[in-house]
């Protein structure tokens, strides 16, 4: 595949791994957190770390927007489609994380069944609302097509992630506005990069007790994209912490990792640009207005393991208000504890590995998640247990090379 | 004059009708349906004693049988439907096992509304494959579900074969040191559904691979190389499949990325939507597990066969009591192969 494989390309990497070795003091460890959960993932599926010498060592970051979602937010969004009987319409990930009375999305629309009210799911009657249904979709394009096929249906659109995917709930909204459509709406849980970054680094255990030592951090290139490298140079200056804006291929990381082992080497704390193919300093501009044209900072948003952050999402100006689904329905967020034992809050911070959690792979399993980390293919524990959970094993690092002979 | 009175029946509207209740309601109609569509197309002398069962010889050896459900949606698809699916589908089940496949029974179970043009297309491409395959459907039931109880058709074939005393290719014979054979490309059918179903319209369609293996088996087993274990990678894909081994074998695999083959199309689809080949249901491919010093033997029989001709060495066993399925990976580190977690996609065959 052009434009994928010189990405992944082992010789390079190879290359790579050598210049870090070199560039890595003998006298000092390294630790970078790449903040994303594309990054987690990459790292995992590549085998990254097997290519990193011993004294660079990577924390995995809060960047994946399935993780961050506190319990109540799922909660919302489950709400809707048993008690306002919406068709609620989800990207993939969100369906597994575990919610409250033991529901997660994927159980609540087995409870609905397939258009609730026709012959099978007449045992869950009195429990749901007639209508609700809930939905996977791959694009939230799909979401609107469904409200246009059928105006008799409310269509609520689960909208989440950081900066990237912003932008198309904005025009969502927006075309939803120019075609009249008085049946859909969204649930905004759009969250920012930048607030989740300074909670990181204003955390007791990175400013005041230094038990989570942190040298720098890979950037989100996909973030960046729209929002561009300015909003990085504050925690640089501020904190006195490089920042490598990467991509999400494994040779990006790779690159990014060298970038900041030679900022941290010269005493420099940095913006550095390595995903220059498609991020510019100040970023997507129409995307941006877009946003801002739609959304307005919420006061205050509840993060799972980072909890209330000031001004670190977005939610639906009033001009859009009909098409905001907390206001249409009136669900209001209600905050629920996470699971005694889950550890997800600590990883997310980086304060704790997966493997440090005392649940993770016995109790807590990609099938039986009990935290999100768990869940979605960019958490730290399910990229941890789906890829790497061989090195905690010491007898499995001997399995042999196997070398396929050209 | 005469053709239209003959016996007072009026023939099947195999163009402009649809199911209706009364095709499984065990009366005329149902008669009907199964004279004119099931038992002209898939006729055979066994089918033709037209009992609710078929009376048949079998070979010396012992019996090997298989049963299973297909569901597949869209039922029509690039490289086949859901008719050569269920054959050839029930064939491998039965082939892996090493049996030499035999007689085959179908259930349909019809919902009410499904047109019969769609029908007589399904089962003329079921008596299709199993001429092809030599494996005659021998008896069958219908029925048929009010309209919304079901998505068209589901097919339930059973299959039954003999394999001779000695033969044994469970999955519970791999051992350390053996070497890890794939038949082909992999992650084509899960492909061509999912590109089919989202509509995704790439330029170059991507084909289904859907096949009866037993013939390749069969090259396989002629070559006289020790082979261990046989299996079908389907749902779940061929890590799925190596991780059933391992657990069963209690061993350790390891594969190696870059060995792995996939066709261009299949790769550029699976990074486009975020799916990994390793998971993605193949209907006509096999893995072979096979003594290391017959390797070789077996990759050439493999590759002399029209379903074996991009066969590939992809991996080795090894001893490891946590039964990892590890690789390494094209870009130089390692990880695991894990079980497919959750549902990568429903209602794939």
């Amino acid at each position: 595949m052009r434009f994928v494989d010189e990405f992944r390309d082992g010789a390079l990497a190879r290359g790579l791994a050598a210049a870090i070795r070199q560039a890595a003091r003998a006298d000092r460890d390294y630790s970078f957190m790449e903040f994303c959960g594309g990054h987690t993932h990459a790292i995992a599926r590549y085998g990254v770390t097997d290519l990193l010498p011993p004294a660079v060592r990577l924390i995995h970051g809060p960047g994946c927007p399935v993780c961050v979602l506190p319990i109540g937010r799922i909660d919302m969004a489950i709400r809707l489609a048993l008690e306002a009987g919406v068709t609620l319409c989800s990207y993939g990930d969100p369906m597994r994380v575990p919610a409250s009375a033991g529901l997660s999305l994927i159980r609540a629309k087995a409870k609905l069944g397939r258009g609730a009210g026709s012959v099978g799911t007449a045992g869950t009657a009195g429990t749901a609302a007639a209508g609700g249904e809930i939905r996977m979709i791959y694009s939230p394009a799909d979401a609107l097509a469904l409200a246009q096929q059928d105006p008799e249906r409310q269509v609520v659109f689960f909208a989440i992630g950081f900066e990237t995917t912003t932008p198309p709930t904005a025009l969502l909204i927006k075309q939803a506005q120019a075609l009249g459509l008085r049946n859909f709406s969204v649930l905004c849980c759009h969250v920012l990069t930048p607030s989740a970054i300074a909670s990181i680094l204003e955390a007791p255990e990175v400013r005041r007790w230094g038990t989570l030592p942190l040298d720098g951090f890979i950037g989100p290139a996909h973030v960046s994209t729209i929002i561009g490298t300015r909003p990085y140079e504050f925690f640089a200056e501020e904190y006195r912490k490089p920042v490598v804006i990467a991509g999400f291929e494994p040779l990006d990381v790779m690159q990014a990792i060298l970038m900041l082992i030679k900022q941290v080497n010269a005493g420099q704390a940095l913006v550095e640009n390595e995903f220059s193919r498609a991020v510019s300093r100040d970023g997507n501009r129409k995307a941006q207005q877009l946003v801002s044209e739609v959304f307005e900072l919420r006061r205050s948003f509840a993060w799972r393991g980072l909890g209330e952050l000031p001004y670190s999402a977005l939610r639906i100006r009033q001009e859009f208000a009909e098409f905001d689904a907390e206001r249409r329905f009136a669900v209001a967020y209600q905050a629920v504890e996470d699971h005694a034992a889950c550890e997800c809050g600590a990883v997310l911070r980086g304060v704790k590995r997966p493997q440090d959690c005392r649940i993770f792979g016995s109790v807590c399993t990609p099938e039986n998640p009990v935290g999100a980390c768990m869940v979605s293919s960019e958490g730290a524990c399910a990229a941890h247990y789906s890829f790497g959970r061989f090195v905690d094993v010491t007898a499995v690092s001997e399995a042999p090379d196997f070398v396929v002979a050209p | 004059m005469n053709g239209a009175r003959k016996g007072y029946v009026r023939p099947l509207d195999l163009r402009h009708g649809a199911v209706d209740m009364t095709h499984g309601s065990g009366g005329r109609a149902m008669a009907q349906l199964i004279e004119e569509l099931f038992a002209k197309h898939l006729g055979n002398d066994f089918l033709g004693q037209r009992n609710d069962g078929a009376v048949m010889p079998i070979p010396p050896g012992r019996l090997v049988m298989s049963t299973d459900g297909h569901v597949v949606s869209p039922l029509f698809f690039p490289g086949g439907d859901i008719g050569c699916l269920s054959i050839n589908g029930t064939i491998n089940d039965v082939a892996v096992l090493g049996a030499t496949p035999l007689y085959l029974a179908a259930g349909f179970i019809l919902e009410e509304g499904l047109p019969l043009a769609d029908l007589r297309r399904i089962v003329e491409s079921m008596a299709r494959a199993a001429s092809e395959a030599g494996v005659p459907v021998v008896t069958g039931d219908t029925k048929v579900v009010q309209k919304g109880a079901g998505d068209g058709v589901y097919i339930t074939t059973t299959g039954v074969g003999v394999v001779a005393e000695g033969e044994d290719f469970s999955g519970d014979r791999a051992r350390a040191g053996d070497q890890i054979i794939v038949s082909g490309s992999i992650g084509e059918h899960g492909m061509a559904i999912m590109a089919q179903r989202e509509s995704l319209g790439f330029a170059a369609p991507i084909v289904s691979d859907t096949a009866a293996l037993h013939g390749l088996i069969a090259a396989m087993r002629a070559s006289g190389a020790a082979i261990r274990t046989l299996r079908d990678p389907t749902r779940g894909g061929v890590a799925t499949t190596l991780n059933e081994i391992a657990r069963q074998s209690g061993v350790g695999m390891m594969l190696q990325e870059s060995a792995l083959p996939v066709q261009a199309e299949v790769a550029a689809a699976c990074e486009f939507i975020g799916l990994d080949p390793l998971y993605v249901a193949n209907e006509g491919k096999l893995l072979a597990i096979v003594a290391p010093e017959d390797a070789d033997k077996l990759l050439a029989a493999m590759r002399a066969h029209p379903l074996g001709q991009r066969a590939a060495l992809i991996g080795s066993v090894h001893a490891d009591a946590q039964h990892f399925v590890q690789m390494t990976t094209a870009f130089g580190g390692r990880r695991i192969v894990d079980w497919l977690t959750g549902e990568q996609l429903p209602r794939i065959c």
